[in-house]
C-alpha cells in the first residue's frame, strides 16, 4: 500500500512536470506547424511570462488571477511583436538560419531578464502554493494538480479554437501552403504573428502554472530542451501529441529517478528523444508526408 | 578588374583561380609562419586557439555547409577527441600517433550517430544530435574512472621527437599544420565526385539518388569525416587548455561551432577562418571594453552569451552570407566601381520552401 | 528483344490503385510515349522504374534482368536516367556542377585518392569534364556554364535537367513532361533534341507527355493510361483515334 501510494505520487508529480513540458512543446508545435520554424527560445519566453507575472503580482500587488491574465496577454503581445519585427524577415531563409536566430534570441532574453529582475529565483503567492488535496487518503499538492487541470483546460480551448473558428482554420491553411493562402485572401503574415502570440501566451501559462512548484529564475527556459523530447515523441505536427509526449516523459523521468541508479534521471529525456527519432521518427501521432515528384 | 581567360579544363581543377591568388596565399603563409617571432606569447596563444576552433569549424562546415546535415552535437566529438588523446598520452603513446588515432576513434562515433539518423532531415537531425551531445556530455561527467569526472583530467605535456610542444608557439605551429592539412582535404573534396555528391544530397536527395548517389553511404561518410576532423580539433584543444573539464563540452560549445560556420559564411572555407576569428576574439574584445560600458552592463554576468546572441541575430537578419559574404560584396563593389547600383546586392523575396516535403 | 519490359506492374497507395496491372515493352532505339489525363499514373510509373517507389505487384525487366528490387541509387549505374516533372536540379550549384554530378555513376576513384587529389583523380576529372562539355555543346548551354541554377530561367532549367540525364550516358532515358512550361519554339527545339538523342546517340526514350504535337512528332509508339490502367497501345495515329482515348480526354456520350 505504501509503495502504491508512493508510485501514484510519482506518477502525479511526473504528470504535472510532463504537463509543463507538454505546454512548452505545444508552443513549439504550433509555430512549427505554421511556419516550419523551430523556436529554440520557447522556454525563454516561458521564463519571461513567469517574470511578467511576478512583476505584476508580487511587485505591483495585483490579484493572482488578474495578474496572471495580464501577464499572459503581455507575453502574447510580446510574441506577436517578436514575429512582426524580427522573425518575419527570415521567412524563406534556410531552416538552419531560423534555428540559430531563435537560439540567439534566447540568449538575449536571458540577459535582459537578468538585468531587469536579477539572477536569483523569485516567486509569488498563488492560490495553490503549499496547499494539498486529500484524495481518499492520498495527499497531492494543489500546485501539481493545478498544473494538470490548467493544461487540460487550455488544450480544450485551443482545440475548439483551431477546429471551429475561422481564424483557426485560416491558421491551418497558412501553415500548409503560404502562397495559396495569400491568394485566398488570408493575411498570412498577420496570421503567423497571431500564431506566435498564441504560442507565447501558452508559454506564459506554463510559466505561471510552474511557479508554485519551482521558482522563477533566468535559467528556467532550459526545460525547453526536454520539451523537445516531448514534441518529438508526440509527433512534431500533432498538438495532442505534444501533450501526451510531455506527460509520458515526465512520468518516465520520475520513475527512472526512483528505480534506476543515480545519474540516470538526467539522461532520460534525451534517451527517449533519441530512441523515438531512431525507432519511430513520426512520433506517437504521426503526421507523415511524402513529396510527389 | 581582372578577367579570367580559361584555355584549358585544367584551370577549373586547380585550387586557385589565377596567379594572383597564389601570390596572396603565399604571402599569407609567410606571414603566418613568421608571427611567433614577431608577436608576444599572449597573441600567439590566442591565434593558436583560433586555429584549433577553425579546425572544428571545418568539420562543422563539411557537415552543415556541404552536406546540409545540421549537427548541434559536435561538441561531443570535440570532447571524445580530447579525452582520447589525453588518455593515450598518459599511456605513453607519442603525440604524432595519438593525434590521428583520436581522430579516427571519434570518426567511429560519427558513424555511430550517422547511421541511425540517416532518414532524419534538417530539424529532426538537429534535435537528435543535440540529444546525442547531451548524453555524451553526461557520460563525460559521470564516468569518473576514465575521464576523471568533475575533478578534471590533466593533459600530459607532449613532445614531437623530443621537442616540447606544450607552449604557445608549439600549439600555434601544430594547430596551423593540422588546419592547413584539413583545409586542403576539404578543398580537394569540392573538386571531386565525393564533394559534389555531398552538395547534391544537400540540394535534392531524390535526384541525387537517381544520379547514382548512395545516400546512406555518403551521409554516413559526411558524419564520419566531420567527426574525424572535429576529433583532431579535440586533441589539439586538449593541449591548448591543458586541463579537461567535462562541462566544457556542452550545448553552448556546439552552438559556438555553428556560429563559426554561420557568422563566417555558410558554405565557404574562407568563412570558417573568419568565423573562428570572430568567435575566439569576441570574449577578448568584451574583456577589453567591459569597463567602459555604460549602466554597469560590463559587470552583467550574462554579457558574453547575450552578445553572441545579438551578433547571431544581426548576422542572420542582415547578412546571411556572413563575414565572408560581406567581404565578397565589398570586393565586387570595388571591382565594379563606378558601375555599382543600389540594387546590386538586393536579396530576392523568397517564399518558405516546405521542408516537410523534401 | 525488348530493352525494357514491365509485367503487370501495380502500386497502391492505401485504397487508391495508382497503377493497375500495366504491361508494356519498349524496344531498343524507339521513342515510346505515355499519355493520359492528369492523375492517370504516368509519373508514378516513372517513379516505379527509377525505383523511388516499390511496386505492390508485378515485375520490371531491363535488358532481361529483373530490376524490381534494385535500390534507387543503382539505377543510374545500370543505364537508366530520368528527368523530373517539377525540376529537381541542385539549385545552389552551377550548371556545370549539376552536369558533373550526372557523371557520378561513372566515377571509379576511391575515397582516399579523392581526399588527397591524386593525378589519377585529376585525369578522371578532366575526362568527366570533356563528357559534360559534349552534352553542353549538344544542348547549346555554353553561356550558362558557370551560372547558379537558382539564377537560370525555367526554360533553361528544363534543358539542364535533360543535360544532366544525358551525362549519365544512359541506354534508357525517361523524360517526364519535357515540354511542360515551354513555349511553342522551345517545344519544337525539345522535339529536335529528342530526335537527335534517338538517332545520333542511339538512346531509347520513354516520354510522359501532354503535348500531342510533340508526341506525334517524335514517338514511334504510344501508350495511353487512364486511372492507372492501359487503355490503348500502338502507333500515335492508332492511339489518338482509339475510342477509349477519345472518351478519356474529351468525354463520350452520356
Amino acid at each position: 500500500m505504501e509503495d502504491a501510494a508512493r508510485l501514484l505520487q510519482l506518477v502525479v508529480n511526473g504528470a504535472a512536470a510532463g504537463c509543463i513540458y507538454g505546454l512548452i512543446a505545444l508552443g513549439f508545435v504550433l509555430i512549427y506547424k505554421a511556419t516550419e520554424m523551430i523556436n529554440f527560445a520557447q522556454g525563454d519566453i516561458m521564463m519571461l511570462g513567469g517574470f511578467f507575472a511576478f512583476a505584476l503580482i508580487a511587485h505591483f500587488g495585483l490579484n493572482y488571477w488578474v495578474g496572471a491574465l495580464i501577464a499572459i496577454l503581455l507575453t502574447a503581445a510580446f510574441g506577436f511583436a517578436l514575429d512582426a519585427v524580427v522573425l518575419r524577415r527570415v521567412i524563406g531563409q534556410p531552416q538552419f538560419a531560423v534555428v540559430m536566430l531563435t537560439l540567439g534570441l534566447g540568449f538575449i532574453f536571458r540577459a535582459a531578464a537578468g538585468i531587469t529582475w536579477g539572477y536569483d529565483s523569485v516567486g509569488f503567492n498563488t492560490p495553490f502554493t503549499n496547499r494539498t488535496i486529500n484524495l481518499h487518503g492520498l495527499i497531492l499538492g494543489q500546485d501539481n494538480v493545478s498544473i494538470i487541470v490548467g493544461t487540460v483546460l487550455l488544450c480544450g480551448v485551443l482545440y475548439l479554437f483551431f477546429s471551429h473558428t475561422r481564424l483557426g482554420v485560416a491558421m491551418q491553411a497558412s501553415s500548409q501552403n503560404q502562397l495559396a493562402a495569400y491568394y485566398m485572401g488570408i493575411p498570412v503574415r498577420t496570421v503567423f504573428s497571431l500564431i506566435w502570440a498564441i504560442s507565447a501566451g501558452v508559454a506564459a501559462v506554463a510559466g505561471i502554472l510552474l511557479s508554485p512548484v519551482s521558482m522563477i529564475d533566468v535559467n528556467m527556459g532550459f526545460l525547453g530542451i526536454k520539451a523537445f523530447a516531448a514534441a518529438v515523441l508526440g509527433g512534431f505536427g500533432s498538438i495532442p501529441g505534444a501533450l501526451v509526449g510531455g506527460v509520458v516523459i515526465g512520468i518516465v523521468e520520475q520513475l527512472a529517478g526512483y528505480f534506476l541508479p543515480a545519474g540516470f534521471q538526467e539522461v532520460t529525456s534525451n534517451v527517449v528523444l533519441l530512441a523515438t527519432l531512431i525507432l519511430r521518427p513520426q512520433g506517437l501521432f504521426a503526421e507523415i508526408a511524402g513529396k510527389r515528384v | 578588374m581582372r578577367y579570367l581567360f580559361k584555355t584549358d579544363y585544367r584551370q577549373d581543377t586547380t585550387l586557385w583561380r589565377h596567379r594572383g591568388d597564389l601570390f596572396w596565399y603565399g604571402l599569407l603563409g609567410i606571414v603566418l609562419l613568421a608571427i611567433p617571432f614577431v608577436l608576444s606569447e599572449f597573441y600567439v596563444g590566442e591565434l593558436g586557439g583560433v586555429f584549433v576552433f577553425a579546425v572544428a569549424g571545418v568539420g562543422m562546415m563539411l557537415l552543415a555547409g556541404y552536406t546540409g546535415l545540421i549537427s548541434l552535437g559536435n561538441a561531443a566529438f570535440l570532447g571524445i577527441g580530447a579525452y582520447t588523446d589525453a588518455i593515450l598520452l598518459t599511456h605513453g603513446v607519442p603525440l604524432l600517433v595519438a593525434l590521428p588515432v583520436a581522430g579516427l576513434f571519434t570518426g567511429l562515433f560519427g558513424i555511430a550517430i550517422g547511421l541511425p539518423t540517416l532518414r532524419m532531415s534538417g530539424l529532426y537531425l538537429a534535435i537528435a544530435t543535440l540529444a546525442f551531445g547531451s548524453i555524451v556530455g553526461t557520460v563525460f561527467q559521470k564516468w569518473d574512472a576514465v575521464t576523471g569526472g568533475f575533478d578534471g583530467f590533466a593533459v600530459p605535456a607532449p613532445d614531437i621527437f623530443g621537442v616540447p610542444i606544450q607552449n604557445a608557439t608549439g600549439i600555434y605551429y601544430l594547430s596551423l599544420a593540422v588546419l592547413v592539412i584539413v583545409l586542403w582535404f576539404s578543398a580537394n573534396l569540392l573538386r571531386t565526385p565525393l564533394g559534389r555528391a555531398m552538395v547534391a544530397i544537400r540540394d535534392s536527395e531524390i535526384s541525387a539518388q537517381s544520379m547514382g548517389i548512395h545516400l546512406a553511404r555518403y551521409k554516413t561518410f559526411a558524419f564520419a569525416l566531420s567527426a574525424f576532423i572535429t576529433g583532431l580539433a579535440g586533441a589539439l584543444f586538449a593541449h591548448y587548455v591543458r586541463f579537461l573539464a567535462p562541462d566544457a563540452f556542452d550545448v553552448l560549445l556546439s552552438v559556438q561551432f555553428v556560429t563559426i560556420v554561420f557568422v563566417g559564411g555558410l558554405g565557404s572555407l574562407h568563412g570558417v577562418i573568419l568565423g573562428a576569428l570572430f568567435v575566439r576574439l569576441l570574449p577578448q574584445f568584451i574583456a577589453i571594453i567591459r569597463d567602459d560600458l555604460p549602466y554597469g552592463i560590463g559587470r552583467m554576468p550574462g554579457l558574453e552569451p547575450s552578445l553572441y546572441g545579438l551578433v547571431l541575430v544581426i548576422v542572420i537578419l542582415f547578412e546571411p552570407g556572413g563575414i565572408y559574404g560581406r567581404w565578397i560584396k565589398m570586393k565586387r563593389w570595388f571591382q565594379a566601381y563606378p558601375l555599382k547600383r543600389r540594387t546590386s546586392f538586393r536579396r530576392q523575396k523568397s517564399y518558405a520552401r516546405s521542408e516537410r516535403l523534401r | 528483344m525488348s530493352l525494357f519490359r514491365a509485367e503487370d506492374i501495380a502500386i497502391r497507395f492505401g485504397g487508391i490503385r495508382a497503377v493497375d496491372a500495366v504491361s508494356f515493352a519498349v524496344n531498343q532505339g524507339e521513342v515510346f510515349s505515355i499519355i493520359g489525363p492528369n492523375g492517370a499514373g504516368k509519373t508514378t510509373i516513372f517513379n516505379l522504374i527509377s525505383r523511388i517507389y516499390n511496386p505492390t505487384d508485378g515485375r520490371l525487366f531491363f535488358q532481361d534482368h529483373d530490376i524490381t528490387a534494385v535500390p534507387p541509387y543503382r539505377i543510374a549505374g545500370l543505364g537508366i536516367a530520368r528527368t523530373f516533372q517539377n525540376i529537381e536540379l541542385f539549385a545552389n550549384a552551377t550548371l556545370l556542377q549539376n552536369l558533373l554530378i550526372g557523371r557520378h555513376c561513372h566515377s571509379t576513384v576511391g575515397v582516399l585518392s579523392q581526399v588527397i587529389f591524386t593525378p589519377a583523380v585529376r585525369r578522371a576529372e578532366l575526362k568527366h569534364r570533356e563528357k559534360a562539355e559534349e552534352v553542353i555543346a549538344f544542348l547549346g548551354l555554353e553561356r550558362y556554364r558557370d551560372t547558379l541554377i537558382a539564377n537560370l530561367p525555367y526554360g533553361v532549367r528544363k534543358v539542364v535537367e535533360l543535360g544532366r540525364a544525358l551525362c549519365v550516358e544512359p541506354k534508357l532515358l525517361l523524360l517526364d513532361e519535357p515540354s511542360s512550361g515551354l513555349n511553342v519554339e522551345e517545344t519544337e527545339g525539345m522535339g529536335f533534341w529528342i530526335e537527335d538523342i534517338k538517332k545520333d546517340l542511339g538512346i531509347t526514350v520513354i516520354m510522359v507527355e501532354h503535348d500531342m504535337n510533340l508526341v506525334r512528332m517524335v514517338s514511334d509508339r504510344v501508350m495511353a493510361l487512364n486511372y492507372g490502367k492501359v487503355i490503348a497501345l500502338g502507333t500515335p495515329d492508332e492511339v489518338q483515334n482509339h475510342p477509349e482515348v477519345v472518351r478519356a480526354y474529351i468525354g463520350g456520350e452520356a
